[in-house]
């Protein structure tokens, strides 16, 4: 934390890319894939907010240091295979 | 300081003519502004346009409302316009027109009018169409020999920067200047 | 240096040009038009290198100039009214984004009623958005500032973009004689732009990020001291600009014979410039009066408003735009400003010109004589603010 003023720049500027930041822990309800009922048709990747969604063999990968489980692609799913389960369980 | 108004109609290149004849003047040293009325402008409307010359750095922003000189680049705007209005004592007419100095002296009631056959002249340098002729060169070579303001070399090398038909532009201003009639028949 | 005739609109495109502006953003809009015909022209032909950006609006047109500016570029762009107004939000932006921008605003009545014609309401009410704002009086000044604004704006103890005001066909369709100076002799004062921090793939970075409270009063504060460095950066700036070309503006404002005047009339624009002839007229007469042209809006040119009170009996201020509900902007700014001060002479505000209209040597010698009433009267709150001319019968007529 800046102490003075002069310590802080004209402009707020972000020197730590989003990569960085772990925003996973903003998330109360986890996205889980059930392989076996995947179509692999990508709706999930394409509709992920995030980008927290990468292609795998057998369907979406996720990336949970990022995804803040907002249940787009749950809800997005065509055949509902991804299930958002609750982080404390 | 010397004002100048331009009466013609959208089209005619009333707005160019005054700025011709300013830039005529700047290449003599003299400081110079020209500006259209501050207006709609339509093709076919009737348009005004100012000049004012000055030895000294005009300062002044304001329109002209009192000319030392009115040049109407079309005879029919004595009809739709009353051109004289606010011409100073003594003030210089020049009208492009055919008919007789005198008459339109009368008409008037203005003793210092010049005239031009500037239609013609156009015309003759294939400037504009037979319905829409651009006098405004014409008029401006006129103006020079009128108001005796700058010389014709000066309308001539004014004339010649412009765009496109420089040297008819530059022929017509010429021929007008031989052509024009001036106050008295002199 | 060549010198010809041009209208503002022209020396406008050339400023920017010699200025070596480098991304062009802008949509037309009456009496701006032709400057950005005029640059478009200019670039198609080869002669300026850079980037005219074809943008939807002029809210698009300052979004572009601010990412440009971004990303090191100098930007320009140009516009005019209801361009500007639609623009206010991203000037907000690229006042708090610290991008030196330049853009020049060709002053015009904001509708309805439509209108076309000069009127400063337009740049008047853009005055907290952290721009700095010029106004010119003549075509030279026009080309003048945008080179001196870049000076300014891009100067690290200011970097805020910079508003160059011109007044609609008093200028913007005005030829008159403009000394083009040299390219080399421009490039000799205004280096290229180089921000210390900007966009750059190879070293990513995030602009414009979300600041929580205990800190976002330490940025708004950073640009007001922006803002108040720029004061003395004018100066200097015209200064250096004089010594190159023998032309000054007055730094932060352009005072008239005002050394040794009584009475003391206050606006900005082509007005004033009719006003300076009336001056010399007077003068003549034997009465003592001078004329102070507003150069620059933003930052407030404090202390020479403050000059002029420990001189002149009374300050009459024209304002060509109207704050409803109180006053004129100007004539608001200058009492503000001395209110803390020792010496306060009586201020009559005059709002004159507005919507175009014709602002004569008539005008400015009876607003001179009825200041000089004014002043003998005594004044009080009664007829503070006159709308000079209005058909109300308020002015008299010989002078309306």
């Amino acid at each position: 934390m800046p102490q003075t003023i002069d310590e802080i720049p004209p402009t707020p500027i972000n020197t730590v890319d989003s990569k960085t930041v772990k925003t996973g822990g903003w998330r109360a309800f986890r996205p889980v894939c059930h392989y076996e009922k995947c179509i692999r048709c990508w709706t999930c990747w394409k509709f992920c907010p995030d980008v927290s969604i990468s292609l795998g063999e057998e369907g979406p990968i996720y990336d949970y240091d990022h995804c803040k489980g907002c249940g787009i692609c749950a809800n997005e799913c065509p055949v509902k295979c991804i299930e958002m389960v609750p982080e404390n369980k | 300081m010397i004002e100048i108004r331009f009466h013609g109609r959208g089209g005619q290149g009333a707005v160019v003519a005054s700025q011709l004849f300013a830039d005529a003047a700047f290449l003599e040293g003299k400081d110079v502004q020209a500006f259209p009325y501050f207006g709609v402008e339509r093709r076919g409307a009737p348009v005004t346009a100012f000049t004012k010359i000055d030895s000294d750095k005009i300062r002044d922003k304001a329109m002209i409302y009192e000319p030392d000189i009115v040049v109407v680049l079309e005879p029919s705007l004595l009809q739709a316009v009353n051109v004289t209005e606010g011409l100073k004592e003594g003030g210089l007419v020049l009208i492009n027109t055919e008919e007789d100095a005198k008459d339109i002296s009368e008409r008037l009631g203005v003793k210092n009018v010049a005239t031009v056959g500037a239609t013609k002249i156009a015309l003759a340098n294939k400037l504009g169409s037979r319905v829409q002729p651009i006098v405004n060169t014409a008029i401006v070579g006129a103006l020079a020999k009128a108001s005796g303001l700058v010389s014709i070399d000066s309308v001539l090398k004014a004339v010649l920067k412009l765009p496109l038909y420089a040297d008819r532009n530059a022929e017509a201003a010429k021929q007008a200047y031989e052509a024009t009639a001036l106050p008295g028949g002199a | 240096m060549v010198k010809e005739i041009m209208a503002g609109n022209k020396a406008t495109a050339y400023g920017a040009m010699l200025a070596r502006a480098q991304v062009i953003a802008a949509y037309p809009i009456t009496p701006q038009t032709t400057i950005v015909e005029r640059i478009a022209d200019l670039i198609a032909a080869g002669k300026w290198d850079a980037k005219y950006v074809m943008v939807e609006s002029e809210h698009s047109a300052m979004a572009a100039s601010v990412a440009a500016s971004n990303t090191g570029a100098r930007a320009f762009t140009a516009t005019s009214a209801h361009g500007l107004a639609l623009m206010h939000e991203v000037l907000m932006w690229a006042a708090g984004a610290r991008t030196p921008c330049v853009l020049v605003n060709v002053n015009r009545a904001m509708g309805p009623p439509w209108s076309v014609y000069a009127d400063h309401q337009d740049s008047m009410a853009q005055r907290d958005t952290g721009v700095i704002q010029f106004y010119c009086e003549n075509n030279q000044e026009i080309l003048d500032s945008i080179v001196i604004a870049y000076k300014v704006a891009e100067d690290p103890s200011v970097l805020l973009p910079a508003m160059v005001n011109q007044d609609a066909f008093y200028l913007s369709h005005t030829s008159e004689p403009v000394d083009i100076p040299d390219q080399e002799l421009v490039d000799g004062y205004l280096p290229p732009f180089r921000p210390s921090i900007k966009l750059d793939v190879e070293d990513p970075k995030g602009f414009g990020s979300f600041i929580m409270p205990p800190q976002y009063m330490e940025f708004r504060a950073h640009m007001a001291r922006g803002m108040d460095a720029a004061r003395e950066r004018i100066r200097k700036a015209d200064r250096e600009w004089k010594e190159i070309t023998g032309r000054s503006y007055g730094g932060m404002m352009d005072m008239y014979r005002c050394e040794d005047a009584d009475f003391i009339l206050f606006g900005a624009g082509t007005m004033m410039s009719t006003a300076k002839e009336v001056v010399d007229a007077l003068r003549k007469e034997g009465r003592r009066v001078g004329v102070a042209r507003l150069r620059v809006f933003r930052p407030f040119p404090y202390e020479e408003v403050r000059y002029l009170a420990d001189r002149a009996h009374a300050i009459g201020i024209l304002d060509r735009a109207f704050t409803f509900g109180r006053g004129g902007p100007l004539y608001n700014e200058t009492n503000g400003q001395l209110y803390n001060h020792k010496n306060r002479p009586p201020t009559k505000n005059y709002i004159v010109g507005v919507g175009g209209r014709d602002v004569r040597q008539k005008h400015i010698r009876g607003i001179f004589d009825d200041l000089e009433r004014f002043e003998k009267k005594g004044y009080g709150n009664e007829g503070e603010v006159h709308w000079w001319g209005l058909l109300d019968g308020s002015t008299p007529e010989v002078e309306r």
